[in-house]
């Protein structure tokens, strides 16, 4: 006979200000099977996991069922306190009566009435539910880290200084991202490269490190602890090893004038090219679409004067395969592009630039070398306006949230910009200041106070051009919203950060959830923010949500630690969660027909073939077996099975029938 | 048929709309409290019987919800499901299912809003269907409870 216990948690008041929980525990008490129920004010605390810890051994309590948060939550949490007490932890379930129940309710009787529900449901789940062991699976002890940005170099430098393998897959010629182009970074105003480069120069000089740049993710298989990641290596048209970085090449190249990506269309660069100086690797790549051999069949100037005879215009995409056993996802942002801001003639007019734009004419790696020059006729802006929340917090734009580092980074351009042109005027147009950070508010007073820059709060309607000035046109709302006419020579745009174009592809492929903007979703918003709902793999940085280098920088190194902590051992535990073909007794063997139909819908290649043969060698009949090494626990293959002869450990037919049953 | 509270049951998978009903609920979004919801790993894993199963217990409507095509927790769970439920209707006609009660969505992890807006849609369309009694009457006797271990 079953000897069910139930606990009913209050939350505090979480669950109990919507749903009676004591009610719920007494209805509970009078359901077939339950010996024990009883209701807490915190179940999760340790006087709770008391509570079942005792009942379990007291009672002799076969199940239990823990009324409470949603088992994405604390199921583990409520398994481990079962196991403590010597109760299998796969004879636990949680009913969810905070996130399905009392959160979204209102205070009627109808919500306790669901409670109570969900609770007969899994006591019923529970009565059929069986001991289950965790699978043991080896780990292969490298990281995958996508993206080489500053995210990716912190995690990928960790995770090789404690001493495992690390590869470093970058989609662009060189690793560097976004960090690489910045100028001056806030609080500190410490230039960008001269922090970023040596540790560029680091990871391609790790033992433990391999970089592959110029590469793209193609697909990733298998599951934590034992990925199959298979890697695009774009074809460079250069033999990275023959090449010395010379640069003779790019120099003769005959097609000089494409926008540079680097500068952000400042400035231009060659179709044979490497994108900045400082670069790693230091080699250049040839850009397919610009080449004037790709495009005519004529030219070639590069292989002609390459003293090495390394270009290679035959070459083609390479795909690797790489075993690896965690990946660290850390593929950044994009700026929201163009002619998202037609109002503010960004796209027409030369001189309306954004803020990655601006950091190119403040760099000195940059364009004009450091001096801020206008893109249109090169004369130092006399008067320039910064807008902040160009996109951001914007409803009719589409952008909800905000991009956390332009407050930051505008007063930072502004204040360049008065250090670099003493009599210019700098005026900043905001929504509000969010300067939360060590010494960011301080920073905003010194551009405000020191700097004297200007910082009116309101929004510009219209920029427009007339004589030769980009005419500004806002409000200042602390002046009783009198209109504002500002005459501009420059205007720079604080534009939304959004998530790579590509995020949502890449979150396809490393199968993981990404937000409704696109950004890639962590496993809990505040307990577990660098793990992934997929298991192993783990995330860094500005593809998660805006963050700035700071907050980058601890997130990578949070995800290397997890990386570490997985890789510190030579065996995972997995959730038992498996696909089994039944067994029983000759002269059936099993009740599988032998059709395949689960090989088929199989996404993992988990069905095997076994053969089942009688003493005297004679084969019998051949049934599917599932390798529970391999199987993820989708179900696809039970509901296909025309003989239902394939069961789902934990989410068994008997399990979910008998919770249809109760309702 | 004022005091007529209808019954739905959703199944849903547990990676998009079981963690979409999540965020609801941090969310703090109002719905009607009509919906009980059977938790599985993928959409791939709902079988047919199981529609019926909840049609034969007496519910007024059924929701079937997971992932969006492409974003499968499993790779390919819930196209499978996808093409399963073109069959499934078909199969639920024949039975003689009213197929206005049956419902198939996507609701993604990040899509919690469109969860209450779906339960509430469903409740109040199923609210004027009525209750649904004709199916279960026609099957008493025949689905017996299975047997308890």
């Amino acid at each position: 006979m079953p000897r069910i216990g139930v606990f009913v948690c209050h939350c505090g008041e979480n669950i109990a200000a919507t749903v009676d929980a004591a009610a719920v525990a007494q209805a509970a008490a009078g359901f077939p099977g339950v010996v024990h129920s009883v209701d807490y004010k915190y179940m999760c605390s340790d006087p709770g996991q008391n509570l079942i810890r005792d009942a379990i051994r007291e009672k002799k309590l076969t199940g239990v069922v823990v009324a409470a948060c949603s088992p994405r939550m604390h199921e583990p949490t409520f398994r481990r306190t079962c196991a403590d007490a010597g109760l299998n932890a796969f004879l636990c379930e949680m009913a969810n009566v905070r996130e399905h129940c009392s959160w979204v309710h209102e205070k009627l009787p109808a919500t306790t009435e669901k409670a109570i529900d969900l609770v007969r449901i899994m006591v019923e789940k529970v009565k059929r539910n069986r001991p289950l062991f965790p699978i043991k699976v080896p780990v292969t002890k490298t990281a995958l880290v996508i993206g080489g940005g500053i995210a990716g170099i912190q995690a990928s430098l960790d995770i090789a200084n404690a001493g495992h393998k690390v590869i470093l897959v970058e989609r662009d010629p060189s690793i560097g991202g976004h960090m690489a182009q910045l100028s001056e970074t806030f609080p500190t105003l410490d230039c960008s490269q001269c922090i970023l480069t040596p540790r560029m120069v680091e990871v391609a000089q790790h033992p433990n490190i391999t970089l592959y740049t110029y590469s793209e993710l193609e697909k990733l298989e298998g599951f934590i602890g034992n990925f199959k990641a298979t890697i695009r290596r774009k074809a460079r048209f250069v033999d990275e090893k023959l090449c010395t970085g010379c640069g003779i090449c790019a120099q003769k190249c005959a097609t000089k004038k494409i926008p540079s990506e680097f500068n952000a269309g400042l400035g231009n660069r060659t179709a044979i090219y490497v994108p900045f100086p400082q670069a790693v690797p230091n080699k250049p790549v040839i850009d397919k679409a610009h080449c004037t051999y790709f495009r005519t069949g004529k030219c070639k100037v590069c292989e002609r004067f390459c003293e090495k005879k390394a270009i290679r215009f035959e070459q083609e995409d390479e795909l690797i395969e790489v075993p690896v056993g965690a990946v660290v996802v850390a593929t950044g942002y994009d700026l929201k592009q163009t002619d998202f801001f037609p109002e503010y003639g960004y796209g027409k007019y030369k001189d309306v630039v954004n803020g990655l734009q601006f950091e190119r004419l403040a760099s000195a790696s940059g364009p004009t070398l450091g001096a801020i020059k206008r893109p249109s006729d090169g004369k130092t802006p006399e008067t320039i306006v910064f807008i902040a929340c160009a996109g951001s917090r914007d409803p009719a734009k589409g952008i909800n949230y905000c991009s956390k580092i332009c407050c930051m980074y505008t007063a930072k351009h502004a204040m360049l910009y008065k250090h670099k042109v003493h009599s210019g005027k700098a005026y900043v147009f905001y929504m509000d200041i969010r300067a939360g950070g060590k010494m960011y508010e301080e920073f905003v007073r010194r551009a405000i106070e020191e700097d004297e820059v200007h910082y009116v709060r309101g929004r510009v309607s219209k920029i427009y051009e007339r004589d030769g000035k980009l005419i500004v046109k806002g409000v200042d709302t602390l002046l009783n919203s009198r209109p504002v006419e500002i005459q501009a020579d420059m205007v720079v745009l604080a534009t939304a950060m959004v998530a790579h174009k590509d995020a949502e592809e890449l979150a396809q492929k490393l199968k993981v959830s990404y937000d409704g903007d696109h950004f890639l979703s962590e496993a809990h918003p505040k307990l577990r923010p660098v793990e992934m709902n997929t298991a192993g793999v783990f995330v860094a940085g500005a593809c998660q949500a805006p963050k700035d280098i700071p907050e980058t920088v601890a997130q990578a190194s949070g995800a290397a630690s997890k990386v570490t902590g997985l890789f510190s051992k030579d065996e995972l535990q997995r959730e038992p969660v498996v696909a089994k073909v039944n067994r029983c007794a000759p002269p059936l063997f099993s009740t599988c027909i032998g059709c395949f139909l689960c090989e088929s819908a199989c996404a993992y290649q988990a069905i095997e073939r076994e053969e089942i043969r009688g003493r005297d060698g004679k084969l019998i009949k051949t049934v599917a077996r599932i390798n529970e090494g391999v199987c993820q626990g989708c179900g696809t293959c039970v509901a296909l099975c025309r003989s239902k002869s394939i069961d789902l450990q934990g989410f068994t037919n008997e399990q979910i029938f008998a919770e249809l049953l109760a309702l | 048929m004022a005091d007529y509270e209808p019954k739905v049951i959703a199944f849903v998978c547990n990676w998009c709309t079981y963690a979409g009903a999540d965020l609801t609920g941090t969310s703090r979004i109002k719905y009607a409290p009509n919906i009980r919801m059977v938790r599985l790993p993928c959409t791939g894993r709902i079988d047919f019987m199981l529609l019926l199963q909840a049609f034969g217990q007496g519910a007024d409507g059924v929701i079937v919800s997971g992932c969006h095509p492409g974003d499968c927790h499993y790779t390919a769970g819930n196209f499978h499901a996808r093409r399963r439920w073109i069959v499934f209707r078909r199969l639920l006609d024949f039975m003689g299912i009213d197929l206005r009660r049956v419902y198939f969505s996507w609701v993604s992890a990040a899509e919690g809003a469109k969860w209450a807006e779906l339960v509430n849609n469903v409740v109040a369309d199923v609210r004027k269907l009525g209750p649904y009694d004709t199916f279960p009457k026609r099957l008493s006797g025949q689905i017996r409870p299975l047997e308890v271990a």
